[in-house]
């Protein structure tokens, strides 16, 4: 096990690479710089001397190829650089914001699994029935349903029923507090951003459970269990379910992944402070340092979710070993 | 009463409470504490206001600072009232001609650090800002092209001499873009030490930032007006969505939004708070304009741009895009109702400003018929922005239709957009804005002007005359001769030679939570941010 881990680790490094090109070729693509947006976005006068002047101070006249080793050696020296737009070191920006998103994906999974799980198993077990229908329904709405759009209205709900139950229209504060600092306005913050995030993500891992559910459920070994008289719950809990879970375990791994970082629309409609907030601001101020980094570490979380997953299928169905 | 009755009530007394913006207002009592929590709709590139452009940066970083002088925070509409921030008295009139300007600094004024500011401090103020060495940015350097030298004969006096005598000066030093910095720092830390650190003589000291969250500031104690400021503190919370900002005030999760929201966002709050909250209107120092590329064949012709104006109803187009846009007012070149403006009646006579509109477009069309352009094609570039960029850039086409023009529209986000405005100049006709602080007009027209860093209609070098008419205009010493001249350019910008097209004067609309007393709108999201003056009635 631990010379596949190594395996894997290793194989990380020409994916690294590779996304590191991409990023860094890609943006450079698009027309404009920062300079130009910083100071001319407001419609100033402002001198082409001043704009050079921009330009130098941020190292945007190297040539491209060196500054695209300035890019990768940063990574060998544990050096990010700074933002191009506020001038603060790339780790500590990155660094203000990884508390909020972590906890906000860690929050919309759990929501997500205690929806999708008893859902989806529910919906299999009572298969074309009335529940059925309602839990389909369910899932559908919520992967229609944009989040933000729910978002939106979880926030204006809040504000209309407050004010006609309690005379104050109340919503979710708008500045963060880590929970170990003040745990009520944490919760009180990131609950409903959770849900409205959650519950499109508990929609597509609750299609999945069903489906896979349904699957197994007409395996053989489902039948036996059943021939040889074994109550019902065990039948699904035991045998069954843990064997339905590895495709669901891959959707919560990969919706995680996207969590971190992805939360563009979410984050945005209850006014957080995350690293999809901070991925907008570095693509529209083009703020090269801080776009490519972000997108550095959303292809590192994905890359070591994917590890984790694989490394779960191992306990969740013995039959998988790696070597 | 209807519920409809009920809303325009709210809204009268909501606009009517905000009276303090344009008349007398009930003298109040300010209380003294509270934090005023703010929302700013972007975040700041850095702290140095000598260097940034955006008011995202002005609305946090301005309370910590004080400027030589200011906008009188009590009639910040007026264009002509500035008083002394940490000068003596009243802002002193011109010597020699008008070329030199004396001002008596006050004394014992403190730095945050605890440091006494002296003339000095103002004179590596300027120095950096109008004179910057090889290598530093400072874009405003450009304003101060009237300024000769700026020098402290003794620690309590400054003496600006000036290249020429002009009316610009003045609002130029009001600029809230100019705080006061100290000689020490500038000496000891380097011209970018404030890109990350504040140390002012405002009347807030710097308390703390999260990037991307919010910026703290407390009361300065030693502030140099006796009895401000009035608050405790300020937060100013960073909220890009409009959405949020709107409910972060009715939710009272900030008492006010300094930048403006457009007139549905002001009904919304009004229907849902009624009392309390207040609304506060006023022009604002932003025009949109269409600039027609005068390197495209197709717009080389002024007869042609001639068309594009004369089939602009900008009449009309006030009445029913004030009502979705934050757009209003008809104007020239100059800011509507600044003495320098042009009047309505002497705006009628210019080609698209008359009141006769079917005239207009025959006119239009007949142009373009003797042009040969009948059929003429072209395409309008635009910024991809709502307010009020795409909305006034689609009734722009509906104007030009109908005149039989066929004209598609591609929007561009801010950053492409500005690249093929300014570099690339890939557009036959393209949407622009002219957005300032302090009222200007002297030296704000200069964006109508070919050789401007910032006009983009391609024709540098291609209007001498209007050139010439710039010049003599920013240099007149009289009121009454920068007003003729200011109409003679007018008429050749925007009729004779049809340059450029202004649509209409952007209208700022600020509603706020009630309990926000001594803050007055300005005509501009840069003035009046420090803050001093407003209190909380909690």
């Amino acid at each position: 096990m631990g010379k596949y881990i190594l395996k894997r680790l290793i194989a990380m490094i020409p994916t690294l690479l590779g996304a590191a090109v991409l990023v860094f070729f890609l943006l450079r693509l698009a027309p404009g710089d920062i300079c130009e947006v910083r100071l001319l976005g407001t419609g100033a006068t402002v001198a082409q001397e001043q704009i050079d002047i921009c330009r130098e101070s941020l190292g945007l006249d190297k040539p491209q190829i060196a500054q695209f080793f300035d890019f990768v050696w940063g990574y060998f020296i544990f050096d990010l650089g700074t933002s191009m737009w506020t001038g603060q070191p790339v780790t500590h920006e990155i660094a203000i914001r990884f508390e909020l998103s972590l906890q906000l994906a860690v929050m919309a999974t759990i929501v997500a699994t205690i929806i999708a799980i008893p859902l989806g198993i529910i919906s299999a077990v009572k298969q074309n029935t009335l529940i059925d229908y309602f839990v389909r329904g369910f899932a559908i709405a919520g992967i229609a349903i944009p989040s933000f759009w729910l978002g939106l209205m979880i926030i204006l709900g809040l504000l209309v029923f407050s004010q006609a139950w309690f005379g104050e229209p109340w919503m979710p504060p708008i500045m963060f507090k880590s929970i170990w600092e003040d745990p009520a306005h944490n919760l009180s913050q990131l609950m409903w951003p959770a849900v409205a995030t959650g519950y499109r993500y508990s929609a597509v891992a609750a299609r999945m459970t069903r489906s896979a559910m349904l699957e197994v459920l007409r395996e053989d070994y489902v039948r036996t269990a059943r021939a040889k008289g074994m109550v019902e719950k065990i039948v699904i809990n035991r045998h069954a379910l843990k064997n339905a879970l590895l495709p669901v375990v891959t959707i919560l791994a990969l919706e995680f992944a996207f969590l971190m970082g992805g939360l563009v629309v979410t984050e945005q409609v209850f006014n957080l402070n995350g690293l999809g907030n901070l991925m907008v601001d570095g693509v529209e101020h083009h703020d090269f340092t801080m776009t490519q980094n972000l997108v550095m570490l959303v292809v590192i979380v994905f890359v070591i979710t994917n590890l984790i997953t694989d490394l779960a299928y191992a306990w969740l169905d013995p039959r998988i070993r790696y070597s | 009463m209807s519920k409809y009755a009920r809303f325009a009530l709210a809204l009268a007394v909501g606009t009517g409470l905000a009276m303090g913006a344009t008349g007398p207002a009930k003298a109040e009592t300010p209380k003294k504490g509270g934090t005023l929590s703010y929302i700013v709709a972007a975040e700041a590139p850095s702290y140095d206001l000598h260097k940034e452009s955006t008011f995202a940066a002005v609305h946090p970083i301005r309370p910590f600072y004080s400027l030589l002088i200011r906008v009188n925070p009590e009639n910040p509409q007026s264009p002509t009232d500035f008083q002394c921030d940490i000068c003596v008295g009243e802002v002193p009139k011109p010597t020699d001609g008008g070329k030199t300007y004396t001002f008596k600094i006050k004394k014992g004024v403190k730095f945050h650090d605890g440091q006494v500011m002296t003339a000095h401090d103002v004179v590596a103020t300027y120095n950096k800002i109008a004179f910057p060495p090889e290598g530093v940015a400072s874009v405003r350097k450009a304003f101060f092209k009237m300024l000769d030298s700026v020098t402290a004969p003794d620690d309590e006096t400054v003496v600006f001499k000036l290249k020429f005598a002009t009316g610009s000066f003045l609002p130029v030093l009001a600029n809230p873009m100019s705080p006061i910095y100290s000689a020490k720092d500038l000496k000891e830390h380097g011209y970018d030490w404030h890109e990350k650190n504040v140390n002012g003589t405002g009347a807030f000291k710097f308390k703390e930032a999260v990037a991307g969250s919010h910026v703290d500031g407390v009361k300065f104690e030693d502030f140099h007006m006796q009895g401000k400021p009035y608050l405790d503190g300020f937060r100013a919370l960073i909220s890009r969505k409009m959405a949020i900002r709107v409910q972060a005030i009715r939710g009272d999760r900030a008492a006010i939004e300094f930048r403006g929201f457009p007139p549905k966002q002001r009904d919304d709050l009004v229907k849902a708070l009624g009392k309390d909250i207040t609304v506060q209107e006023s022009d604002w120092n932003c025009v949109l304009l269409y600039t027609p590329n005068h390197g495209r064949p197709i717009m080389q012709d002024p007869r042609v741009r001639q068309a594009l104006t004369l089939a602009v109803d900008r009449w009309g187009g006030s009445q029913h895009l004030s009502r979705i846009a934050i757009v209003k007012t008809v104007g020239g070149i100059g800011f509507p109702g600044h003495p320098l403006s042009a009047t309505k009646a002497e705006l009628v006579p210019l080609k698209g400003y008359g009141t006769d509109l079917k005239a207009a477009r025959a006119e239009a069309k007949k142009l373009l018929a003797e042009a040969g352009k009948s059929d003429l094609k072209f395409e309008l570039m635009n910024r991809g922005t709502d307010q009020p960029y795409k909305i006034v850039g689609t009734w722009l086409i509906g104007q030009w239709r109908q005149i039989g023009l066929e004209v598609t529209q591609r929007v561009e986000p801010t950053k492409t957009f500005y690249n093929e405005l300014r570099n690339t100049k890939n557009f036959d006709v393209s949407l622009d804005f002219n957005c300032q602080s302090v009222v200007n007009p002297l030296v704000d027209t200069s964006k109508f002007v070919g050789s401007a860093g910032n006009n983009y209609a391609n024709f540098k070098g291609q209007d001498q005359q209007l050139e010439e008419i710039y010049e003599q205009m920013l240099q007149a010493p009289e009121e009454a001769k920068q007003r003729e001249l200011m109409r003679v350019m007018e008429k050749r910008a925007l009729s004779d030679q049809a340059h450029m097209g202004v649509t209409l004067w952007w209208y700022k609309i600020n509603p706020h939570r009630s309990y926000v007393k001594g803050w007055k709108i300005a005509p501009s999201h840069y003035l009046n941010q420090s803050l001093d003056q407003v209190w909380l009635d909690k």
